[in-house]
């Protein structure tokens, strides 16, 4: 590759000497190990898709072309949870934005307790996903749980199993995901908003704009480059999410909260059929390569940041 | 705007912040007021705030019914080891990235990017293979080699932004004073640039620390897991969990990342974002 002897133009006055021999050295204890052991299996994974690998089996593998791309387009339950993990995502996507947009504009207001919420955001980003699930386990906990308690208090009734009843499943894992993504989604627009030049807030403020106007016209197109790239990384994150429903449903009851990502574990790790598994993680980054399409265009138009 | 109307906006700032403050805090709360309670006011059918009679028997019998201990060992080898050799590799790229525009800095910017969308599940089963060949399944060693590469977008997206915030004016004029260009990095460059790679490291700590998917796949004997797997063997067959130790072992086992997480947050936001919002 030339680019490592060919630095920026003007930026060698110095006479930095970038030989392409020292540049590889800095460069290869990082790229081998990636290419090894993540580019590599990802193709590597990619190929297993086309084959009826199985754990545990004697008779070699073989090639068995899109065979297992056709079964997947007949499975039904395949479907279901792919339509599931799309509800998700989208369930925990959008209030996680709306929730952490307001959190951070009241964060960049001089308010009193600002610390505080500070102090308490950085909880559920510090927290291993499978603590945040035993945690709210515990909340919901049909008998002992506070949620319960707190309904009965409140003379609401008797309060419900929320994680093993069918219609509240999967409302009550939306709610733990909000919950332990919204603070990497105030940070960053918090950030977007402290690079907001006040003097702009200001002088809509005097040219009589309400804070609705302010919002959209100073406010808004200054985060939003940052909510673009945070709402689309969260939505692939959450779509990809395991841990949080492993353990506060492990999928059920009767798969409705089973993600696509559960699901793909099961298949591999629990029945042994990795091709078919595979399959299942090729469909699911192809759907995720048109979202993050979509979302690098929109990138590209809104930023001229680059 | 009105003296009232600007007051009455004020209080429903603080009613809204006083809303997140309570949603943000009250599973944690629980969490702990679980952890020590005693095994009747568990059972009770009204449970309180806070416990009636406080106790630490919750803690003892987690340590009794899991191997806690050894699971913590385990937890911190993997995660030290990811977090020193992660930024002991990713630094020096990491600054050829940011000093210099070229293809393969940009093809990996690429990457970083990308990389954030893979489901792990296409990235895991021939990782499991290969482990497998390498008889390294069911070891820390090939947990820490998966924790390595899976932190390495992330440190370099961090340090490309530390490395960006040292001025190559400087360097260029310890080059000028005829300093080797190892001697600049060396003497001027590694100086500024140790409190970012400080905090990169700790915050490829904590990600190990806390990861679960990766360490559930390639780990099977309890003597080898990494404390959130050790975590779920609390949680046994639906319902029969017991409450009182699940609680304890849990809160126990997110202290360590939550001390870690205050001490090197600002770094670790600020890192961030000098990567998210400048690049």
């Amino acid at each position: 590759m030339r680019s490592g002897r060919h630095g920026p133009p003007g930026k060698r006055t110095g006479g930095r000497p970038d030989q392409g021999v020292g540049t590889w050295f800095l460069i290869l204890p990082a790229l081998l190990p990636i290419l090894v052991l993540s580019v590599g299996p990802l193709l590597y994974g990619i190929a297993l898709a086309f084959t009826d690998a199985q754990s545990g089996r004697t008779r070699a593998t073989q090639w068995t072309g899109t065979l297992n791309f056709q079964d997947l387009l007949h499975d039904g339950l395949f479907w279901e949870s792919f339509r599931i993990g799309l509800v998700w995502a989208v369930g925990v996507t959008v209030p996680q934005f709306v929730l952490a947009l307001g959190l951070a504009l009241l964060l960049n207001e001089n308010l009193r307790m600002r610390w505080l919420a500070r102090a308490l955001a950085i909880i559920p980003w510090a927290m291993p996903e499978v603590v945040v699930g035993i945690m709210w386990r515990l909340v919901y906990n049909p008998d002992a749980g506070i949620l319960n308690e707190t309904i009965r208090d409140l003379g609401l009734g008797d309060g419900r199993d929320w994680l093993t009843g069918l219609a509240t499943a999967l409302p009550a894992v939306i709610v733990v995901g909000v919950w332990s993504g919204m603070p990497q989604t105030t940070v960053a627009l918090l950030a977007g908003l402290q690079n907001t030049p006040h003097e702009l807030h200001e002088a809509a403020a005097l040219d009589g704009a309400g804070a609705w106007r302010r919002f959209r016209t100073v406010t808004w197109p200054a985060i939003r480059p940052v909510a673009l790239s945070i709402t689309a990384l969260n939505f692939i994150w959450n779509f990809n999410s395991f841990a949080l429903v492993y353990v506060l449903t492990n999928g059920g009851p009767g798969g409705r909260t089973r993600l696509p990502m559960l699901f793909a574990y099961e298949e591999a790790f629990r029945y042994g059929q990795f091709g078919y598994a595979a399959a299942m993680g090729c469909v699911m980054v192809a759907v995720i390569s048109v979202i993050l399409a979509v979302y690098l265009a929109g990138r590209l138009r809104g930023g001229e940041d680059r | 705007m009105s003296m009232r109307t600007r007051r009455s906006v004020r209080a429903g700032q603080y009613v809204a912040l006083l809303c997140y403050l309570v949603f943000l805090a009250f599973p944690f709360l629980w969490l702990i007021s679980t952890a020590f309670k005693p095994a009747p006011e568990l059972g009770s059918l009204h449970p309180t705030w806070i416990p009636q009679h406080p106790t630490l028997d919750n803690f003892r019998q987690a340590f009794d019914e899991q191997p806690l201990l050894r699971a913590a060992a385990n937890s911190l080898i993997a995660a030290l080891s990811a977090g020193l050799i992660a930024v002991l590799i990713a630094t020096p790229m990491a600054y050829v990235m940011a000093r210099h525009r070229t293809r393969l800095a940009t093809a990996a910017t690429g990457w970083v990017v990308v990389s954030q969308a893979f489901p792990f599940v296409l990235l895991i089963i021939p990782l499991f293979l290969v482990l497998k060949n390498l008889h390294l399944i069911n070891t820390l060693w090939g947990l820490i080699m998966v924790y390595v590469v899976w932190a390495l977008p992330f440190a370099l997206w961090m340090l490309v932004g530390y490395v960006r915030a040292v001025p190559a004016e400087l360097e260029e004029a310890a080059a000028v004073d005829g300093a080797g260009r190892l001697r600049t990095l060396v003497s001027v460059t590694a100086p500024l640039l140790a409190p970012g790679i400080v905090a990169t490291a700790l915050f490829a700590f904590i990600t190990a620390w806390n990861e679960f998917f990766f360490a559930l796949v390639l780990l099977k004997t309890p003597e080898k897991q990494t404390l959130p797997v050790v975590l779920t063997h609390f949680l046994g067959a639906e319902g029969a969990s017991d409450l009182g130790p699940l609680a304890a072992a849990a809160f126990l086992a997110t202290l360590p990342s939550l001390v870690l997480f205050a001490v090197i947050q600002r770094r670790i936001t600020g890192g961030m974002l000098a990567g998210a919002v400048k690049n």
